[in-house]
């Protein structure tokens, strides 16, 4: 790898090179997204036991106010995003599937909508531990899909020290351009959030990767910068997926994660860029997560950009104010293209995790209904897989029900469903699809 | 207002767009060169084998997916494929109802038998080749010279020998291959020649320039594995290459190796096909250095001339035992560190 790197920029081994499609909204500065009337919250917005309410029915909140509470260490609270009454406390569809009980408010009308619920910290005194807290406390959640709470990201046990905090500026899935808006727009936020979380996991260093291909954020980054900060921005190269967790590590520092463990293990800690603007944002005002911005694009998006969405926005509301076909039947993504789930319906809100919404309107699809043929054994499959598993040895044993294979001799549980194994399937075999309910298979049998 | 219509799916959400006809219809694309050089070189006698091995296949899929019961796959072209590739490997003057019997088992025992494309661990054309080489083995290895200035008028006379009959001699333009003449005469044919395609031998084994060209337009829309060529080429090379450095008298240099006979051929189409060579990175270079390695031993040390085929037929029955110790390694499995 070692040549080949220097000569071809940072990165992974294997993977792909999906088109950006990024050009609608790269552009366009980030815009604000007017309140809903009506707002849902989900109490289990983050990866752990959910948030417990802390208002009741009529009550009158205002915005900014903690809502509900966390439960214990790895809970987060939520905050509320409108000054308004609470309708109620109710079973609500989520964007997970499953219904969900979520705090439904109502915004008062004519309100300034200012943030009245602040508390500012002196945080040049607090501690890692305190740190830590005011984290979990301002109910920040990774911002990728998987809403990991943040504060349980950098609270690494002690015997593993940190050396490296890395921070993930990559956006390498198409269509979305929020990172790259947020590091041109809010890169003071940015690096002020890095600070503080490198105090919070004591990292010598903090390594920002950035793909190539959006010179201008990282200028705009190595801006705020000070001499005396061990902060460095490093250009990495432009694949797919070059912003997952491990790929990135593997092309920042050359070391693995280890099968099952975690990057602390190896010492190091991952984030998100926008998670880091957020903790730069919020910590010194003492605010919590009340709104985050988001990729609106896609061919059946009328004004697509970046906007600044109030958490709970119910979908519906959100592509309304954007403009999209309402009549042809579309696929509504949330995420981007390559690992986004679709959406069974509009009444969903948006969530403290989701990062974009794509609308693809019929005959717009990016993979028109394709027919599936038999493996023809390319090999393809196995050339792009970024983690080294073999897709298509993979799939014959799905088929043949061989899920336990699948997973002790096959490393299936490696499988991060990147997708791009499916991508680049000229038999138009659902592979990542086989590997979710093997996965799925496989735990409930465990269970 | 109703509701829009909401399309559930897996992600990802996006395709690369190649699909496995349009992969086939460039190869078939690419064989096209090919198949004119032979038509050129080898008259109406080889523009009618081609028709009759392809017509064979595609029917004889068609007839296997209707007796399952399965939907046809005809459309996907790989039976064309096979086809083509067939005749490319025989005689001119290979017999026609030899050519259509030969097509019929390469698609049937090749391919339908093991549940069609990609399942079959060799490959189909191969097979049609061998079960021509066993069961008529007069006509398999009869040669006719190239240009001859009917060629565009005439059938060669055993083209259309009845079925079940032995063709009538054909002597009067019988002639000896590269190969053959090398093996049994010591006599070297001139680099170039073969280059060019100049030279008697089976269809499409002449021209390893055209070959070469159409190898390299598959390879750069990304259809051909390029290493697999690499490797039969190279390991042929390195293998012929030693024996020629230890007795150059006796053994023909590696250039002739390399150009002669189904050489170019067997390493561009027929060892790269798909379903029947290994999918891990490893695997394709290992499997494609033995088939080099195999088929010059085989040419060098067998009773036939030629070596291509049963070098590669030998590689297809290695896949699944390279497979099994090319797997990739896997991300995190090895080098743990500090844990
Ligand atoms: S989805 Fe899984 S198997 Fe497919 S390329 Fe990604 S990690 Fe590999
Ligand atoms: S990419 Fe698809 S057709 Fe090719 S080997 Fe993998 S599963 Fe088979």
């Amino acid at each position: 790898m070692g040549l080949l790197s220097y000569l071809t920029g940072l990165t992974f081994p294997r993977g792909v090179h999906p088109p950006g499609l990024k050009d609608d909204t790269r552009e366009l500065p980030i815009r604000r997204m007017a309140f809903a009337p009506r707002m849902v919250l989900p109490l289990d917005q983050h990866f752990g036991p959910a948030a417990r309410a802390l208002v009741a029915k009529n009550q009158e909140v205002v915005r900014g106010e903690p809502i509900a509470e966390a439960v214990d260490d790895d809970s987060v609270p939520i905050h509320s995003p409108v000054t308004g009454t609470v309708e109620g406390i109710e079973l609500m569809p989520t964007a997970r599937g499953p219904k969900a009980e979520a705090i439904i408010l109502r915004a008062a009308p004519g309100d300034s909508q200012h943030v009245r619920w602040v508390k500012p910290q002196d945080l040049a005194k607090c501690s890692a531990r305190e740190l830590i807290e005011a984290i979990q406390q301002a109910g920040i959640v990774g911002q990728g899909g998987a809403a990991f709470p943040t504060h349980r990201k950098l609270r690494v046990p002690d015997k593993y020290p940190v050396d490296t905090l890395v921070i993930n500026g990559c956006e390498c899935e198409p269509y979305l351009t929020a990172d790259h808006r947020i590091m041109l727009e809010y890169g003071q936020d940015v690096i002020a959030g890095i600070r503080l979380a490198m105090r919070a996991v004591r990292a010598e260093q903090a390594i920002i990767g950035v793909e190539d291909d959006k010179p201008e954020a990282i200028a705009a980054l190595r801006e705020h910068i000070k001499a005396d900060d061990a902060i460095s921005v490093v250009e990495v190269r432009s694949k797919y997926p070059q912003g997952s967790e491990k790929m990135l590590i593997k092309a920042l520092l050359d070391r693995e994660v280890p099968s099952g463990c975690f990057p602390y293990q190896i010492g190091v800690v991952v984030n998100n860029i926008g998670t880091m603007a957020q903790i730069g944002q919020l910590l010194p005002r003492g605010q919590g997560l009340i709104e985050r911005v988001i990729t609106v694009a896609g061919p059946g998006v009328e004004k697509p950009g970046n906007y600044i969405v109030p958490i709970g926005t119910p979908l519906r509301y959100l592509l309304e104010s954007v403009g999209y076909p309402k009549d042809d039947p579309s696929r509504i993504i949330l995420g981007g293209p390559m690992m986004g789930s679709t959406v069974a319906a509009l009444d969903v809100p948006v969530t403290k995790s989701i990062s974009g919404v794509i609308v693809l309107p019929e005959g717009s699809e990016l993979d028109p209904a394709p027919r599936i043929q038999p493996c023809i054994r390319c090999g393809d499959c196995v050339d792009v897989c970024p983690v080294g598993l073999n897709p298509a040895d993979l799939a014959r044993l799905a088929a043949a029900r061989q899920y336990e294979v699948m997973e002790e001799e096959y490393n299936l549980n490696d499988c991060f469903e990147c997708g791009c194994c499916s991508f680049v399937c000229p038999s138009n075999i659902p592979l990542v699809q086989y590997f979710r309910i093997a996965k799925s298979l496989n735990r409930e049998r465990m269970s | 207002m109703t509701p829009p219509r909401i399309e559930l799916k897996s992600s990802p959400h996006m395709k690369q767009a190649s699909s496995v006809e349009q992969i086939m219809r460039n190869v078939v694309l690419a064989l096209l060169p090919v198949c004119g050089f032979a038509v050129y070189h080898f008259g109406i006698s080889a523009l009618a084998l081609m028709a009759t091995t392809t017509l064979v296949c595609v029917l004889t899929e068609q007839l296997f997916t209707r007796l399952s019961g399965k939907p046809s796959t005809i459309s996907d072209y790989s039976a064309v494929i096979t086809g083509l590739l067939l005749a490319l490997t025989l005689p001119p003057a290979f017999p026609l109802w030899m050519a259509a019997l030969s097509g019929f088992f390469a698609i049937s025992l090749g391919k339908m038998l093991f549940g069609g494309l990609g399942f079959n661990p060799f490959n189909p054309a191969l097979i049609g080749r061998a079960f021509a080489t066993a069961a008529f083995p007069e006509a398999s290895s009869t040669w006719t010279q190239a240009g001859l200035p009917e060629r565009f008028s005439e059938f060669l006379p055993s083209t259309l020998a009845l079925p079940f009959t032995t063709p009538a001699s054909v002597d009067a333009y019988t002639t000896a291959t590269p190969l053959g003449d090398w093996k049994f005469g010591d006599v070297h044919a001139p680099a170039w020649d073969l280059f060019t395609g100049m030279t008697p031998g089976s269809l499409g084994e002449t021209s390893a320039l055209i070959i070469l060209l159409a190898g390299l337009y598959l390879i750069a829309r990304r259809m051909l594995d390029w290493r697999i060529p690499a490797a039969v080429l190279g390991g042929a090379f390195v293998t012929a290459a030693l024996f020629y450095a230890v007795d150059p008298d006796h053994f023909p240099t590696p250039w002739f190796v390399l150009l002669s006979g189904g050489m170019m051929l067997g390493a561009v189409f027929m060892a790269s096909d798909m379903s029947s060579s290994p999918v891990t990175p490893a695997g394709v270079w290992i499997y494609g250095l033995l088939i080099g390695f195999l088929a010059v031993i085989i040419r060098f040390f067998g009773g036939l001339p030629e070596g291509v085929m049963y070098a590669i037929l030998l590689g297809n029955a290695m896949v699944p035992l390279i497979e099994r110790y090319t797997q990739p390694r896997t991300y995190g499995k090895r080098g743990r560190r500090g844990v």
